[in-house]
């Protein structure tokens, strides 16, 4: 029997607009068990509000409505904030695409890393002093002591990555949600940091939602794949073989990438159905 | 007879103790009509060399020449004429309050053109714009469509020669493959000659001849697109890059 961590019906994402409603996320149904999962798709796609959603971090007036959002069968829509408090960066905990952007410049790094373990485990500050430089370590970086006393600013975009996957997972989450973790990162540090996500992953039987636009990438790092366009998903299939994918979505996506081994003198363009945002979600569920 | 040749050209940013070379010894040559890649992580001098080349950077040393002009300080007008580039983030590279007329029809009357009325008409018609997009504002158009406005503002003075920084990394991967057809009918309707700068290996098989591999500001390797479609590269450093071009593979990462 396969353990489902996470299990999601009929999800939408829904933001007032003076022109009326605009759902982002129209009705996604998916579950993830201790496996890797893929979610891709092109900017709009509702990939990115999918995986905030789960988290509850959709800001008012935005909307978050579903039929079941289940945590270990637990309902997270109808928990209060401050349970949800506990659930993020304990339970759950996302990194997101830039670490710019998601880590406190004005502290230091070994801080951060020991007020998040702090907060969730209430350890003191020795316990968890030791357990940030050994998170450090278990990211591969080379100096974890130095970069305890570094500021942000002085690291460099693969170091901020795996310092906020360090972060992430210092507090043991079952559920890690990567939104392209990799995307503003150069192609060799990106094979680095997955595969340390991919280690921490597997040793710690984490469920891991990986987010990407990079259809090549999930297809060679997850287990199982699903193709989300205009808010819903069109098609789920396992990684391996998301080359055999039969919706023309998913077909016309690998058509347009220009290919190393396959050289084509021109590439194939997209030509979008409408009939593909009107047919009903996939269900992702098992 | 090369178009643009570039000979020991080497860049650097501040001095003293903060001098930082960014571009050491770069030596290549790209013919009339041909198109080139330059490919590298970020920081290893690409886009530097692109901008040498434009005349944005003014601390450089070496020889480069572009058709007849020999590149120095100050460049004659025709140069800035000839040579066009296009940025990377079209979200960044328009003027947010100038609708696509303005912004045509400036860079036109710079260039001393007379028709401009029909040369804006001509030229939206070239990038696959229609007339109705001509008196729209960037905020008006999505990624694909403001990247088209760019490569038009780029073809309004009759360049022979265009340098392309990462123009698709900013789009989707379906808009990344509109963009890349155009651009590769234009060159062979105008007869153009391409730099492209890009971190994609698959894009630069796909548009150039040729490609030069940087890493920390040197050129690597300068090798064919049929040696790379052949996966033969010379240096390690490229044969790296080609790895992780196929995506994950959890042997290529041990080997970083």
């Amino acid at each position: 029997m396969r353990e489902t961590l996470l299990d999601i019906e009929n999800l939408r994402v829904t933001f007032p607009t003076r022109q009326g409603d605009f759902q982002a996320v129209r009705g996604v149904s998916f579950t993830l068990g201790r496996e890797r999962l893929g979610i891709v798709g092109e900017s709009g796609s509702g990939k990115s509000m999918t995986g905030r959603a789960i988290l509850r971090l959709i800001r008012p007036p935005g909307r978050i409505e579903a039929d079941r959002l289940a945590f270990h069968g637990q309902d997270l829509l109808a928990k209060s904030e401050r349970e949800m408090q506990k659930i993020r960066g304990q339970k759950i905990s996302m990194v997101m695409q830039d670490p710019k952007f998601s880590l406190n410049p004005v502290m230091r790094i070994g801080e951060q890393i020991m007020e998040i373990y702090r907060f969730h485990t209430g350890a003191g500050r020795s316990a968890a002093r030791a357990k940030a430089v050994e998170m450090l370590e278990a990211v591969q970086i080379r100096d974890p002591e130095r970069v305890m006393r570094a500021w942000p600013h002085e690291m460099s975009g693969g170091m901020g990555q795996r310092i906020m996957i360090a972060m992430m997972l210092v507090t043991e989450p079952e559920i890690l949600i990567a939104d392209e973790p990799t995307s503003a990162l150069d192609v060799s540090v990106q094979t680095q940091v997955l595969s340390i996500i991919d280690r921490l992953v597997r040793e710690r039987g984490m469920g891991l939602i990986f987010i990407s636009h990079d259809l090549n990438l999930v297809a060679s790092f997850c287990d199982r794949v699903l193709i989300m366009y205009a808010g819903r998903i069109v098609e789920v299939c396992e990684a391996g073989k998301l080359h055999e994918a039969t919706h023309p979505y998913t077909r016309g996506l690998l058509g347009s990438l220009p290919r190393i081994d396959a050289p084509q003198p021109r590439l194939e363009v997209l030509r979008r159905d409408p009939a593909w945002a009107e047919a009903p979600s996939v269900s992702g569920r098992r | 007879m090369s178009r643009v040749s570039v000979e020991n050209l080497n860049v650097w940013f501040g001095d003293g103790a903060d001098r930082v070379d960014a571009v050491k010894n770069a030596t290549f040559e790209v013919p009339s009509g041909a198109s080139f890649g330059l490919v590298g992580e970020s920081g290893s001098g690409k886009s530097t060399i692109l901008r040498a080349i434009m005349g944005l950077v003014t601390t450089w040393s070496g020889r480069m020449t572009v058709g007849a002009f020999e590149l120095g300080k100050k460049r004659p007008k025709d140069f800035y004429k000839d040579v066009q580039m296009v940025f990377q983030d079209p979200y960044a590279s328009l003027h947010p309050r100038h609708s696509v007329d303005q912004v045509l029809g400036e860079t036109l009357s710079l260039h001393g053109f007379r028709d401009i009325d029909q040369r804006i008409m001509k030229l939206l018609d070239d990038v696959g714009l229609g007339p109705a997009f001509r008196f729209r504002y960037p905020h008006q158009l999505s990624g694909g469509q403001r990247q088209r406005v760019a490569i038009a503002r780029a073809l309004a003075p009759e360049p022979s020669v265009i340098l392309l920084d990462e123009p698709t990394s900013a789009l989707d991967v379906s808009v990344q493959a509109e963009v890349l057809n155009l651009l590769a009918d234009l060159r062979e309707e105008h007869k153009l000659t391409y730099i492209m700068v890009s971190h994609n290996l698959a894009v630069v098989a796909h548009m150039c001849d040729a490609t030069a591999v940087m890493q920390n500001g040197e050129i690597v390797e300068v090798m064919s697109v049929a040696d790379m479609r052949a996966m033969k590269p010379t240096h390690p450093y490229t044969q790296h890059l080609l790895d992780s071009s196929f995506g994950y593979r959890p042997n290529a990462a041990q080997s970083a």
